[in-house]
């Protein structure tokens, strides 16, 4: 993927879902009903899949669909469906006009600040792994076994561990939902 | 395409700020925290690119901690709007003085 010579069609698609990506998530953060909303950021969720997939990580394009585009948003739109939340006096909460001045300002100079980040450049004394991800594509098993090496043997304890933390997850959503019978 | 990930990362964390910043709806809010750490693994990937693959190793651990995430502040939510009737983020000011 780091070669200069990418075929036109990449590039076409690659900029029109990245566009669709920064429009669907304009669109989302100025829908006022939450259904709106959730339905417009799955539409970013999965035009960014499309462009893991084109950067070479199919593993993380397949998981940001099923976990993202599926399971989180399907939580999030239960939740708006639970609680209710279309009445008319709850749908315009759009901050006022100095709320939005301000929010403006503030994503204006971060986005200068991390445009100007991202412009420095990173090799300096970095040492690299030695198999980069295009020969781990190469590679028959492909990215998986690229993806699986370090998750099992480099980071197997922060792996572990993010099965504690989602058990800790599933009993403090339980506990905290739970209807008070006292 | 290492840059343009990079910028369409840098642009989708901001849009996600101004979301936060400017919406009074919990749930929302909640919604764009998801897309700045969406935007936080388009970079993640965009270098994993050149640098391994563990910086999608990386992208894993983001995507659980965001389910988890989602699980607790919406229950988090949902034992607000019990007390409250809303989920509007003024009408939460118990720490105000």
């Amino acid at each position: 993927m780091a070669n200069e010579f990418l075929p036109l069609f990449y590039v076409f698609n690659f900029y029109l879902f990245g566009l669709i990506a920064l429009a669907g998530s304009i669109v989302f953060i100025t829908r006022k009903s939450p259904v709106a909303a959730a339905l417009w950021l799955v539409v970013v969720m999965t035009s960014l899949a499309v462009l893991y997939v084109m950067l070479g990580a199919e593993f993380v394009g397949m998981m940001q669909v099923m976990v993202y585009a599926g399971a989180i948003m399907v939580v999030f739109l239960f939740v708006v469906m639970l609680l209710n939340l279309g009445h008319p006096s709850e749908l315009n909460d759009i901050r006022g006009k100095w709320g939005r001045i301000i929010a403006g300002f503030i994503g204006v100079a971060m986005l200068a600040q991390l445009m100007a980040l991202s412009r420095t450049s990173l090799s300096i004394n970095l040492n690299l792994p030695k198999p980069t991800t295009a020969e781990i594509v190469a590679q028959p098993a492909g990215i998986i076994a690229g993806v699986a090496g370090p998750l099992f043997r480099e980071y197997l304890l922060a792996f572990e561990l993010t099965s504690v933390l989602l058990l800790v997850a599933i009993i403090g959503a339980v506990v905290l939902a739970k209807k008070r019978s006292a | 395409m290492i840059a343009e990930s990079l910028a369409l990362s840098a642009a989708l964390f901001v849009i996600g700020v101004i979301g936060v910043l400017t919406r009074r709806n919990a749930i929302i809010v909640f919604m764009c925290v998801e897309l700045m750490l969406n935007a936080v693994n388009l970079s993640f990937v965009a270098l994993s690119t050149v640098y391994g693959a563990t910086g999608q190793v990386f992208v894993i651990f983001v995507m659980t901690v965001a389910a988890a995430e989602a699980a607790v502040g919406l229950a988090i939510i949902i034992s607000i709007f019990r007390h409250k009737k809303s989920v509007n983020l003024e009408d939460i000011n118990l720490l105000r003085g």
